[in-house]
């Protein structure tokens, strides 16, 4: 029995999160999200690191590594607030092709950096606002929000019944325009479909759904990422930081915030742990432990971010610090994909608990 | 990542398994012919469902330790609640203690009885000015040719009423440092000089103590360790301690009996389980339970796996533990309404009257074993590096 990363994964968590300390500095997270610079350097970088192909074969150019494997790499990406398609690109766009089958072209393209496929599910989980999906005779007409990926070549769209069409960024009657959200560190936009062409990738929801799993798990593993970073920050700033004479790191008052956060951070690394490791090897698992999953970690996010930027005082609530990147990428975690009461919602009816 | 335990455990599960399934009408209860609590201890002994590495020769199975079989034997038996032998403080506490610091002869003399039931222990270590500052505790010994002079008081002391022996700390070496001044005492609750006052605790039962020493004379080689080496015996078993006060399997069987509650209980005709609200907090409280679930796997294979750092893992235990079962009873009180309120014999009680006293239980055991807040302490010092406090003299 053994429950912890293997020498590999270790070894894959240490070069990813070299390559980010190195690569992607806070100066750098800067420039992105205040449009200064876009982010195809960092993902031409990731690249180099094989990290768009993680999950696709090695025969369809990828690199085929694992659920659990991939998992690290989002912690890590969290951790930086790493300014990344990988949500979309390298997650949930390649498992929907690879169980929907087709689009071999479309695969070795993701797995070399040349594609980005942005994800527009919004509407399938539940429609906002005056959007909403409709294909008929292989063309789609209304509209996604908040569609992950703004700069992407290619869009993954499911529709009300939870099919998936693809369409090309520039396909005749698509519209698209950028959405500001409080994330800055990946972009968003909405797609306006006027007899778009569509090709339709499966009219099978069980598709959508493994997708939308395993994107929750990412999803949850990107907060845990950043949560720690907060904790980190905080145990940091709070050992420097000096008041009344001493370190406020020597103030019970935030002592016991600190040990708050790991005490909540600490059981999420067993869980997402397990939850990458369920989604490689124990399928009965994956519906349940992917909705509680992300679920419990945007609550335990939600709570370290907000308790991390006070032990910050002040210098929490500036941009100096920049504390905020990740309070918002935490925030941006938890809305998308399901907020937590829906999460909640969808594991009481997987266990049949909720008519 | 590896959860199998291999061939030979899913073999030795398998024999459990059938200990269990053939042995679930044979437990204490109160029914004819049902076995005492002492007997069925000793038919646990005899296979090796407790006691298990205690050697034979101190009356136990005598198998040599390994973490895999006892977390079987723990699934199994928590898989249809049976009963797994007697508790207490000198099987959880003691008994350990014991077997790392004790001398032969203590060995001898006190395991065997101990884990039969015959003897029964509580611990005298909190004192009135002497909680979570435990080592600044006053009760003093002082020796009198062979025999040591205990005169003080301790309180919380749990079952005090019952126990026919104490393990208890006191001061013997007034001029050291205070950690390095205290001993470890064993002596028999019908000593004279021994007042034992019961204290009704919120459940209104009189479940702990406090307990007088007026010149209390007791053997001077009845004591564990070295004169001096009190607080170092000690600390070795409050870890014991704190790893098992609020283990997540037993939490996880509390959230099914949750459900089942859940779906049996009903509102205007419709099972609570069909309020949204209640269902939110229900799969909140499962969330957490898996957390801590998995926690405890990573623990568990800090154990086995050398290298493996789970060090914060297993601090936060305790603390989250104990929050997060206050929290469960309290929901199923909560989504019961009135009806949560029953207690004792009132007709409408559930589980026995169970939700009320663990929910009054639990919030006992986040101040007890060293409260939270000191857990808090020993997370933000050990675990993350944090300076302690500056000591303030008390005035
Ligand atoms: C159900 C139950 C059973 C028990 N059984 C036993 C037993 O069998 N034997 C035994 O010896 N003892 C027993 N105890 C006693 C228990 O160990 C003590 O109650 C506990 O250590 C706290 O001490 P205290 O009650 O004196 O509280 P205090 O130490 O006075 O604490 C009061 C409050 O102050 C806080 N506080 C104190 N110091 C600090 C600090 N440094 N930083 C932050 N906060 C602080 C505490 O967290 C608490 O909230 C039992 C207690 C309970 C509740």
């Amino acid at each position: 029995m053994e429950f912890g990363l293997s020498e590999e994964q270790v070894l894959l968590q240490d070069s990813v999160n070299r390559f980010l300390s190195d690569q992607v500095p806070l100066d750098e997270v800067r420039k992105i999200a205040s449009g200064e610079k876009s982010d195809t350097g960092i993902w031409q970088g990731l690249t180099e690191q094989g990290i768009p192909g993680l999950l696709i074969p090695e025969a369809q150019g990828g690199v085929g590594l694992g659920y659990l494997d991939t998992a690290i790499v989002a912690e890590c990406l969290g951790h930086h607030v790493t300014p990344s398609p990988f949500l979309s690109t390298a997650v949930i766009a390649p498992v929907a092709l690879l169980a929907a089958g087709g689009q071999e072209d479309l695969l070795a393209g993701i797995a070399a950096g040349n594609s980005r496929v942005g994800i527009a599910f919004g509407e399938a989980l539940g429609a906002r606002a005056d959007a909403g999906v409709s294909v008929s005779d292989g063309k789609i007409n209304g509209k996604s929000i908040f569609v992950m990926d703004g700069n992407a070549d290619h869009y993954l769209i499911a529709d009300s019944n939870q099919h998936l069409y693809l369409v090309s960024a520039n396909a005749d009657g698509l519209e698209r325009g950028n959405l500001t959200t409080i994330d800055a560190t990946r972009s968003t936009c909405q797609l306006i479909y006027n007899d778009v062409t569509a090709a339709p990738i499966s009219n099978d929801a069980n598709v959508f759904i493994q997708a939308l799993d395993i994107g929750r798990v990412m999803q949850a593993a990107d907060t845990l990422g950043a949560a720690q970073c907060m904790l980190d920050q905080s145990v940091t700033y709070a050992m420097q930081r000096k008041q009344f004479n001493r370190v406020i790191a020597s103030f019970q008052a935030v002592k016991h915030m600190c040990a708050d956060m790991a005490a909540n951070i600490e059981p999420c690394r067993s869980f997402v742990w397990y939850a990458g490791f369920a989604l490689d090897d124990i399928p009965d698992d994956r519906r349940l432990v992917s909705c509680q999953v992300k679920a419990h970690l945007q609550d335990v996010g939600k709570f370290v971010s907000k308790v991390a930027t006070e032990v910050h005082g002040g210098m929490g609530f500036t941009d100096l610090v920049g504390l905020h990147y990740w309070f918002k990428r935490i925030g941006a975690n938890r809305q998308l994909l399901g907020s937590p009461e829906m999460l909640r919602e969808e594991a009481a009816r997987i266990q049949d608990l909720a008519a | 990542m590896d959860l199998s335990f291999g061939k030979q455990y899913e073999d030795f599960r398998g024999e459990v398994r059938q200990f269990v399934d053939s042995h679930k009408d044979k437990q204490p209860g109160g029914y004819d012919g049902a076995p005492t609590p002492k007997e069925w201890q000793q038919t646990l002994i005899e296979h090796g469902y407790t006691a298990r590495t205690i050697p034979k020769e101190y009356g136990g199975f005598g198998a040599q330790p390994d973490i895999i079989e006892s977390r079987i034997i723990t699934e199994e038996f928590g898989r249809v609640q049976m009963n797994t032998g007697l508790g207490g403080q000198g099987i959880s506490m003691l008994t350990p203690m014991l077997l790392e610091r004790g001398t032969e002869a203590q060995q001898q003399e006190f395991i065997p009885p101990t884990i039969r039931g015959d003897i029964s222990w509580c611990q005298g270590y909190s004192e009135p000015g002497s909680g979570s500052d435990l080592a600044s505790l006053s009760t003093k010994a002082e020796l009198d040719g062979d025999e040591w002079v205990i005169n003080g008081q301790k309180i919380w002391t749990s079952s005090a009423h019952i126990a026919d022996w104490i393990f208890c700390l006191v001061r013997t070496e007034p001029d050291a440092q205070k950690h390095q001044g205290i001993s470890f005492l064993l002596f028999k609750m019908d000593t004279p000089g021994i007042e034992v006052r019961p204290l009704v605790d919120m459940t209104m039962k009189a479940n702990f103590n406090e307990v007088f020493f007026t010149d209390v004379r007791v053997p001077k080689d009845q004591i564990v360790g070295k004169r001096g080496e009190g607080w170092l015996v000690a600390n070795s078993i409050l870890g014991f301690e704190r790893g098992s006060l609020a283990p997540p399997d037993a939490a996880q069987a509390r959230l099914n009996a949750l459900i089942n509650l859940m779906k049996s209980e009903t509102m205007n005709g419709q099972p609570l389980m069909a309020n949204t609200q209640f269902r939110e907090r229900l799969m909140k409280i499962q969330g957490r339970i898996m957390a801590m679930n998995y926690n405890d796997m990573r623990l568990l294979s800090a154990r086995l796996n050398e290298g493996q750092d789970a060090k914060l893992a297993g601090m936060i235990v305790k603390l989250q533990g104990t929050e997060l079962r206050h929290e469960l009873e309290g929901l199923a009180i909560d989504i019961m309404g009135e009806i949560g309120l029953s207690f004792d014999d009132n007709p409408y009680v559930r589980g026995d009257g169970s939700w009320q006293r663990h929910y009054m239980y639990y919030l006992g055991l986040i101040i007890g074993g060293g409260t939270n807040k000191i857990q808090r302490n020993i997370i933000s010092e050990r675990g993350l590096g944090m300076p302690k406090e500056p000591k303030v003299e008390a005035k």
